[in-house]
């Protein structure tokens, strides 16, 4: 039976296994063997030189850049966990198993659906005679600017997010066991009491997951901070993006992004670590 | 006071689900006024910059590149996926947890890193800057999303289904393509129409290995370098309604109906 199935199950698992590996690992890891290669009359040159990394990472605008692509997805993380958690609580606790899925269907599509010209569509919201301006006016609000600042990079993040970590949250909030909240009531724990004493810490690895889920698309993408952030101060993507388009440099924008999987790997096996670790 | 919350929960899940459609229905909106700058109030109806779209020849190309992406982007990421995805299910062998990461990591790296990194290996191969490139950078990106939804229909098959067909003579290849690929026909289905979309809605990857060959997504990103254009919004328009169709199409085909009929409890969409 074993060798029978060994024989037969190359057919199957080689194209996917072959394909992965020459079209998204490979070229993963030729990004770190660029990253040590020069240019020599705007061509790329095999050679082992520090000086790409050296002239990165010396250079204080790098790092300048890191910290804002840093604080901005963790803002992205933090903002977006706190949005969808009371729709996620809505639907996991208070809605039939029926009208859960198809919510959970209307938040599936547009994660599939244009990012691109739905954070252009925000610009005529956020402008300074934009939409909610225009709504602002009609309360009495003096006018905000709001585009081109880090809280418009924000909305275009949220725009990213929500769908996916909204899902994530309820499908983790709905498996909590019913009983336990139940018994929590029983005991006359107040419904503050019973959100951060049972259904919090009960849903942590979803809160957690999704909060990296928000994390990560927050720190890579480039069109938010770009088209409703002003792209000033860049972020990493942004760098990564003018070293290569414009600079031609990308021995350079390549050590940008090792240093961007690096930090992300790193901050996965921290949040996995939070989210399922405490626990036997 | 818990009736209070439970409609106050209600009523921020809407408002959230207006949230994520405002942006979609306000291009929608815009795309029909008179006005070329997207501010209220709406100064009139045109259909203006539809035409604008339909006889501009580089966005015309643009649709033509992005179809002959998608589609055999669709197919062969699918096929992949089966292939992976029935890997997982069927097989016990060393390294699978590996093999499984690495089929589903491609969505987690950030698109910019994925475009460099393609942009530069693949012009080392010399394939950068031809459609091709589109093609299978893209295969990449959208085989995680065909593998995972093939792999949520094979976890819904009776074990027995195989066993029974084994028992009857049937070989390996026999049962694949008579029992277990009848049996995920409209999750692969809708792995089809869902990676359509990816790939039809993907502009960083392509932005940087396309070279000239614009795909629509890579066209309006080109038009947002440029000045404020009414003519984003009846691009994003179309793009929105496709996508759109594509995706509730697909999931109408994965889950809903289907959950019910093979008996074990539902998987989530």
């Amino acid at each position: 039976m074993s060798s029978n199935t060994l024989r037969r199950r190359w057919p199957l698992l080689l194209p996917p296994l072959l394909w992965q590996l020459a079209f998204f690992l490979l070229p993963l890891l030729f990004l770190f063997v660029i990253s040590f290669w020069s240019i020599s009359n705007f061509r790329l040159q095999p050679d082992l030189t520090l000086k790409n990394w050296d002239f990165m990472l010396s250079r204080s605008a790098f790092w300048s850049a890191y910290g804002h692509t840093w604080v901005l997805a963790l803002g992205a993380a933090i903002v977006t966990t706190c949005c969808s958690f009371p729709a996620a609580c809505s639907l996991a606790f208070t809605v039939p198993e029926r009208t859960r899925k198809l919510a959970l269907m209307f938040l599936v599509v547009p994660f599939f659906t244009s990012y691109l010209v739905r954070v252009y569509s925000w610009q005529a919201f956020l402008s300074d005679n934009g939409i909610v301006n225009a709504l602002f006016g009609v309360l009495g609000i003096d006018p905000l600017p709001m585009l081109n600042t880090n809280f418009g990079s924000l909305v275009g993040y949220v725009t990213l997010s929500l769908p996916l970590v909204t899902l994530v949250q309820t499908m983790g909030l709905a498996q909590i066991d019913r009983s336990l909240i139940e018994a929590a009531q029983n005991l006359r724990a107040g419904p503050v009491r019973t959100l951060f004493n049972v259904i919090i810490p009960l849903g942590k690895p979803s809160l957690v997951v999704g909060a990296l889920f928000a994390f990560i698309l927050a720190f890579g993408d480039f069109v938010a901070p770009t088209y409703l952030g002003g792209g000033a101060p860049p972020t990493l993507s942004n760098l990564i993006i003018d070293t290569t388009k414009s600079g031609q440099q990308w021995p350079r924008a390549a050590v940008v992004a090792i240093v961007m999987i690096l930090t992300l790997v790193a901050t996965s096996l921290v949040a996995v670590r939070l989210a399922y670790g405490r626990r036997k | 006071m818990l009736r209070f919350a439970r409609w106050f929960g209600w009523a921020y899940t809407a408002y959230t689900f207006v949230f994520i459609l405002a942006p979609i229905v306000a291009s929608l909106v815009f795309s029909f006024n008179a006005d070329r700058f997207p501010a209220l109030p709406l100064t009139g109806f045109t259909a203006d910059w539809y035409r604008a779209t339909f006889t501009d020849p580089l966005i015309i190309e643009a649709f033509q590149r992005s179809l002959m992406v998608a589609i055999p982007v669709a197919s062969l990421s699918t096929v992949l996926g089966f292939c992976a995805a029935y890997c997982d299910y069927r097989f016990v062998f060393r390294g699978k947890s590996l093999f499984s990461l690495l089929m589903l990591l491609p969505p987690t790296i950030p698109a910019v890193i994925m475009g460099l990194g393609m942009l530069s290996y693949l012009s080392r191969i010399n394939i950068a800057g031809e459609i091709g490139a589109v093609l299978i950078s893209h295969v990449v990106i959208a085989l995680p999303f065909a593998m995972a939804m093939i792999r949520l229909r094979l976890a819904q098959m009776d074990d027995a289904l195989e066993e029974a067909s084994w028992n009857l003579h049937a070989s390996p290849a026999q049962t694949l393509w008579h029992v277990v690929i009848p049996f995920c026909k409209q999750s692969l289905i809708a792995s089809f129409l869902i990676t359509a979309a990816v790939s039809f809605d993907e502009f960083a990857v392509a932005w940087f290995v396309s070279g000239l060959n614009e795909t629509v997504p890579v066209r309006v990103l080109v038009f947002l370098q440029g000045q404020v254009s009414p003519v984003i919004n009846a691009i994003g328009t179309v793009v929105f309604s496709s996508s759109i169709l594509l995706v509730a199409m697909g999931m109408a085909f994965s889950g809903v109906g289907k959950a019910k009929q093979s008996g074990a409890g539902g998987s989530p969409a």
